[in-house]
């Protein structure tokens, strides 16, 4: 095992902080990406990457903590794009999209602002591509407060939000107030993304939302066992991550380390091909009942 | 400076001549995903010491060809914001190993007014040149198979040869945008101006060039404040992007709202 | 709930007054009168567009009428009456989806309820006693995305009624289906009904198949609404005054077909034109 755990790694404090904090955020990001992943919303988690992109430069150029920056400007954009109309089916993409492209502007304004005006380099690598090295222990606190107050939300709304991921007519027909449980997701994933944009940038923060729940759904066939799975993967490859993060510094001549948030993206894309091939040969093992044949769309309301 | 509004001008007009196709067929996310694997090809040139244009005309045909090889099977959401991201963080790490990484990844990404050189001006207007003619020649196929492709199809038009050359137009002009106003942004100049342009009218060839107008406007007006106010252009580019935008949609609620108020 | 009204059995469960509905200022419906008794078979019959789902919408709570009022055992209905079950017509499942028929049966009972309760096991119960009501105890840990259209719709019955409704919408359930499936599906409904005490009330476009377990008809056509027995309302009179133009009515064999009517201005009047019968 020596080749994996290159000298020092375990006794050095900023790792043991990153590896702590980044399994915390991989837990969070899994359960609420796995109702991401199913109610088709990967393109707007995406967008409030960038968001929470803005919001992160944002509030290195003030001197506030990133976390507040990466939290608070996801979660003025998750009301944006609810303004907007994210959750209308129709010309979805595009509202996506422009908010999108609004805060990246931003973002662009607020790093080179940083750079020029604070003699801090590498801030464009640490808001994009994570930080976690340089996560201070003082906000572990923090983490751990906003990472329980989205897994208890995520526990309340669970079942109304699972069902209306299935079907908006069973779930309207029930009484489920959808738009208001839309937001409130919305507003939670807001806070996912800005959580984990600390460990793996917020431009990289969709993978690990959306990689392991999507790995591990296409290997379980109940909504229990696909969530603890999506932790496990999740947690997995970040801490793989780091670990391969640390290791990187002693592979090159030139000891410039790769970031962390490049091998976690490198884990959960392997992990997904590897579930895709696990499921498809299953799936010609074992030949599936004659599927109900969609004629036509079916009549229905959003 | 004078190869800065060359560059911008013809970017613009290919921007929001691509651009008004990406928006009719739905191509977001190949839209989303070329310019991240223009950005990792650039970064990978970067490294090696060629010459970038080399490698963001080469990494975002074969993104765009790939695109087009896997999105015939089923579309994914998932899916295709991984190979988004894996495109993105490839680039990183190219960038990391290199040793220009801040202004590098701040040009690649933000757009850098001078991001092209004297000795690329050639090729760049020669590939837009060729791009915008191709789009000219195929101007009523391309909307014909956005529109109604079963139709299309019937009427002898191979839709999947014009789809693999749609993306590859979308691949060099992606190419030539990235340097000027950034990896991140390309998409917003490619679907904003569009997108307002739609609003305004749903005639293709008014709405074509309304989309060309609006983003040469939007390139003009970013080259400009970038120039005074010495802030990244790609700044300059998402702002009036959503302005130009949102500005359409209110324009767009305002004009229905009386017209229901003249008949009722 | 419905083995409470056990032996309120013909009285009156659902009452729709004078109800007009617009949506986007269109007019769909007017003047909609009907009441449906606990325990009956209602159809509620009209051509695809006619205003059949609007209507359930309207029962639903999800759609307020612009005129009129909907109550449900005399009292006004507010959104997510307990008292009404919905089998919509067809649910897009995603194959990947990780929910087995049986959870999706379990979300019928606590779908809708928030926080973090384990289920019970009398719910566990429930479950199982419904996938067996509606034979889908085969099928009931496989994926919803993985079955097939019958097999799904027993389980979205199955889901609608474990919460123990006293009325059971269904919107088109026999869309798409063959005849031999769609006596299938009745047969199983009229029996569930019975064991369940639930009233059902289920929209086609073709009222043939529902004839033989039909108690009541709610007939739709150019906004309008006849409701009675069969023999009240399928008539040419009754039927042509709703469509607004002469239609007759032919009975072959048991069923009954009807078509529009004559042109010519000889036609007479739809009151004294007699109905065909053919044996």
């Amino acid at each position: 095992m020596h080749w994996l755990f290159e000298p020092g790694l375990f006794a050095n404090h900023s790792v043991r902080t990153a590896l702590l904090v980044g399994a915390i955020v991989a837990v969070v990001s899994a359960v609420v990406g796995i109702f991401t992943v199913l109610r088709g919303q990967s393109f707007a988690g995406h967008a409030l990457t960038d968001v929470a992109t803005a919001g992160g430069a944002g509030a290195f150029l003030a001197g506030v903590a990133p976390l507040v920056g990466f939290v608070g400007g996801g979660v003025l954009g998750a009301g944006a794009m609810d303004v907007i109309g994210v959750q209308r089916v129709k010309g979805r993409d595009i509202a996506t999209g422009v908010v999108l492209g609004a805060a990246t502007g931003l973002a662009a304004l607020f790093l080179y602002l940083s750079t020029t005006q604070s003699s801090a380099t590498g801030t464009t690598q640490l808001i994009l591509f994570g930080s976690i090295f340089t996560v201070q222990s003082s906000t572990l606190p923090e983490v751990v407060g906003l990472g329980l107050v989205v897994l208890v939300t995520v526990a309340v709304i669970g079942r109304p939000l699972l069902l209306s991921s299935l079907s908006t007519e069973l779930a309207s027909a029930r009484g489920v107030r959808l738009r208001a449980l839309g937001l409130i997701f919305m507003v939670i994933l807001a806070v996912s993304v800005g959580l984990s944009a600390i460990i793996i940038g917020s431009i990289l923060s969709t993978a690990l939302l959306i990689g392991p729940p999507a790995s591990a759904l296409k290997l379980v066939r109940r909504f229990g066992a696909g969530v603890v799975l999506a932790v496990f993967l999740g947690v997995g490859a970040t801490l793989l991550g780091i670990v391969l993060a640390y290791d990187s510094y002693y592979w090159f001549a030139s000891h410039r380390g790769l970031p962390v948030s490049f091998f976690v993206v490198c884990v959960v894309v392997v992990e997904f091909v590897l579930s895709s091939v696990a499921q498809s040969w299953r799936r010609r093992r074992v030949p599936a009942s004659p599927r109900a044949a969609v004629v036509g769309n079916p009549v229905g309301w959003h | 400076m004078t190869n800065a509004w060359i560059s911008g001008t013809i970017v613009a007009v290919l921007a929001g001549a691509v651009g008004f196709f990406v928006v009719l067929r739905g191509a977001s996310f190949p839209a989303h995903a070329i310019p991240n694997g223009a950005f990792a090809g650039a970064a990978g040139a970067n490294l090696l010491g060629l010459n970038p244009l080399v490698g963001l005309v080469s990494f975002a045909i074969m993104a765009a060809l790939g695109i087009g090889a896997t999105s015939r099977r089923t579309r994914n959401d998932v899916a295709t914001a991984l190979s988004l991201v894996l495109m993105l963080a490839l680039g990183a790490a190219f960038l990391t190993l290199s040793t220009q990484y801040e202004p590098a990844i701040n040009a690649l990404l933000f757009g850098e007014i001078l991001g092209v050189s004297s000795s690329e001006i050639l090729p760049v207007v020669l590939l837009g040149a060729l791009c915008l003619v191709v789009l000219v020649l195929l101007f009523r196929p391309l909307v014909f198979t956005s529109v109604a492709p079963e139709l299309a199809e019937a009427k002898g038009i191979n839709a999947t040869l014009i789809e693999t050359i749609f993306l590859v137009v979308l691949a060099l002009s992606t190419a030539l945008t990235v340097p000027v106003v950034g990896a991140l942004l390309t998409f917003s100049l490619m679907i904003g101006p569009p997108a307002a342009a739609r609003l305004f009218s749903s005639r293709p060839s008014r709405a074509v060039a309304l989309s060309v107008a609006l983003a040469l406007v939007t390139v003009w007006l970013s080259i400009a404040g970038s120039y005074t106010f010495n802030l990244p252009i790609g700044f300059f580019v998402g702002t009036l992007g959503a302005v130009l935008f949102l500005g359409a949609r209110l324009w767009g609620a305002l004009r229905s709202r009386r017209q229901r108020l003249v008949i009722a | 709930m419905a083995l409470e009204h056990l032996d309120a059995a013909g009285s009156e469960l659902l009452r729709v007054e004078d109800v007009d509905v617009a949506i986007d200022g269109r007019e769909i419906l007017r003047d909609v009168n009907f009441r449906i008794d606990h325990g009956e078979f209602t159809g509620l019959i009209g051509a695809n567009g006619s205003g059949k789902t609007t209507l359930f919408r309207v029962i639903l709570g999800l759609q307020t009428p612009a005129h009129g009022r909907v109550s449900v055992h005399g009292e006004p209905l507010h959104r997510s009456n307990r008292s009404v079950g919905y089998v919509p017509q067809k649910v897009l499942f995603d194959p990947d989806m990780p929910i087995r028929a049986r959870d999706l049966v379990a979300l019928g009972i606590d779908g809708n309820r928030y926080g973090l309760l384990r289920r019970s096991r009398a719910d566990r119960l429930a479950v199982e006693e419904m996938l067996e009501a509606v034979d889908a105890q085969e099928f009931a840990d496989r994926k919803v995305g993985g079955l097939s259209g019958g097999e799904q719709q027993r389980v979205l019955v199955a889901h609608a009624l474990v919460s123990q409704p006293e009325l059971l919408l269904l919107d088109e359930p026999l869309a798409n289906l063959d005849p031999g499936s769609a006596q299938e599906i009745i047969a199983l409904l009229h029996k569930v009904a019975r064991q369940q005490h639930v009233a059902i009330f289920m929209s086609a476009h073709e009222m043939n198949p529902l004839l033989p377990v039909m108690d009541r008809v709610v007939y739709v056509a150019n906004g309008r609404v006849a409701s009675g027995t069969t023999d009240e309302v399928v008539r040419p009179d009754v039927l042509s005054a709703l469509y607004g133009h002469h239609v007759d009515v032919l009975r072959v064999h048991g069923r009954v077909l009807v078509v529009a009517g004559l042109e010519s201005d000889e036609s007479p009047s739809p009151a004294d034109h007699p109905e065909f019968v053919v044996e």
